[in-house]
């Protein structure tokens, strides 16, 4: 399969990105690691008229400590955060779930802020940039914007990001064996029947919040379980649950009672530490 | 169409593309390097794996114009030029990793770039290292074991030699594909 033509356009700035983005408006699609949008592109599920590529502009790349947070630029790629020292000692949450996403290859290619802007319900950094609690740094022709992860996602891979804005960094709390307050407790679970699959279930944990994927349309937070945590409740009592306020869809792999079954197990699991 | 002008098993290339050009039919059409196949196109089963700059990638899912630049080595590459195999190629032909064969450049490249980043990995992080390469064979076992065994091959002293000169990581495998000498 090969995608219909595009026009194809080099950024070598995060300014110039935006230019480009600008001169072309919604016929335009940003490239990085293009492991999602490429597959959309060879099934005509996308078909932009012009391909802006910013996986050359440095600015938009790497990871640094900015005070109480850490700063990952949204073309680091999978491999690049999985292997981070920085992050496995100050998010190691992140750095394990990077760890998950597809295969070697895929981690080889893919950026997390494509896996963001894609906002697939099932990914992996999606759930745990919510559990995070993480901020999206966007730049756009009205200048920059800092969104919640929480007020990020709108619906099955949909955001608030214009069709003229850039994502450009994300930020994480410190909360790792480096981090001057310790380590923050963590898990998370991701169930899949095939290797190198998207979660049919996944729950991540961090601190007291909980978050879901493939539970919905989005990345939820298991917002019932965060409530009972905070008012007490023991681990096995929350995780019950889970399933609550959640709309899980059907497929091959699982109906949605079974997710809802799942979602319990799995954010046991996870607030009891386990990473798997 | 778009200029690029990149290295590929270690030799400078310039070419006219199509923007929408795919790196493996670039590969395989313009270039006329077959060993790294189309299996299943849509970024699963690694039968496509060729290294750029090094690491492992799927190139039916990368544009030949985001190889610009950059170096891509096939498993024609790992071949010296007196036509000795990389010590993983030598690996997977004594302990037969292979049956049918079609998954085996793949195979090949994903693990060169594997033992690449972990030259001394256990078996579970082999398996788990090839994750994104199907053996529909389920040939799996044998392949684990080249692995293994190309690992002790590159770690031990008496087979230092990756295979190929100017090897920018150390007993790695890996060509050093950006010299051209």
């Amino acid at each position: 399969m090969i995608p219909a033509s595009f026009d194809y356009e080099v950024a070598d700035s995060a300014a110039h990105a935006l230019a480009l983005l600008a001169e072309h408006g919604e016929d335009a699609k940003l490239l990085a690691g293009g492991h999602s949008l490429l597959p959309m592109m060879k099934v005509r599920l996308a078909q932009p008229a012009v391909l802006i590529d910013i996986a050359r502009v440095s600015e938009l790349s790497g990871i640094a400590i900015d005070g109480d947070e850490v700063v990952i630029g949204a073309t680091t790629r999978h491999a690049d955060v999985a292997s981070s020292e920085l992050l496995k000692a100050e998010a190691p949450i992140l750095a394990y779930a990077a760890e998950q996403v597809g295969d070697p290859q895929i981690r080889h290619r893919g950026t997390i802020g494509g896996s963001l802007a894609h906002a697939d319900p099932s990914a992996d950094l999606p759930m745990t940039l919510l559990a995070l609690g993480a901020a999206i740094e966007i730049s756009g022709p009205a200048g920059t914007r800092t969104v919640a992860a929480d007020d990020f996602f709108t619906g099955p891979f949909e955001s608030v990001l214009g069709p003229d804005e850039l994502l450009t960094a994300v930020r994480v709390p410190r909360g790792g064996p480096g981090s001057p307050g310790g380590t923050v407790p963590w898990g998370y679970q991701k169930f899949v029947r095939r290797a190198n699959d998207w979660a049919i279930v996944g729950a991540a944990a961090y601190g007291g919040r909980v978050a879901l994927a493939s539970m919905g349309g989005t990345p939820l937070r298991a917002l019932a379980t965060e409530a009972a945590l905070k008012s007490g409740a023991s681990i096995d009592e929350a995780a019950r649950l889970a399933a609550a306020g959640t709309s899980p869809g059907y497929d091959f792999h699982a109906d949605a009672d079974y997710r809802e079954h799942l979602a319990r197990v799995l954010v046991r699991r996870a607030l009891e530490g386990k990473a798997g | 169409m778009t200029e690029i002008k990149l290295t590929v098993n270690a030799v400078i290339r310039s070419d006219e593309v199509e923007p929408r050009l795919l790196l493996i039919h670039y590969l395989r059409d313009s270039l006329g390097l077959r060993a790294a196949n189309v299996g299943c196109d849509t970024t699963s089963c690694g039968a496509c794996t060729v290294l750029l700059d090094g690491e492992s990638v799927k190139s039916c899912t990368v544009l030949a114009v985001q190889a610009n630049g950059r170096s891509v080595t096939t498993a024609e590459g790992l071949v010296a030029g007196d036509g000795t195999m990389s010590a993983v190629q030598q690996a997977f032909r004594e302990n037969h990793g292979l049956q049918c064969g079609f998954c085996t450049p793949g195979m090949v490249m994903a693990a060169t770039s594997l033992l690449a980043e972990n030259p001394h990995p256990t078996e579970q992080q082999v398996r788990e290292g090839l994750e994104g390469n199907f053996c529909r064979c389920t040939g799996y076992h044998n392949i684990v074991r080249s692995v293994l065994a190309a690992a002790d091959k590159l770690s031990g002293a008496e087979v230092p030699d990756s295979g190929v000169p100017n090897s920018g990581v150390p007993n790695s495998g890996v060509p050093n594909s950006g010299v051209t000498a």
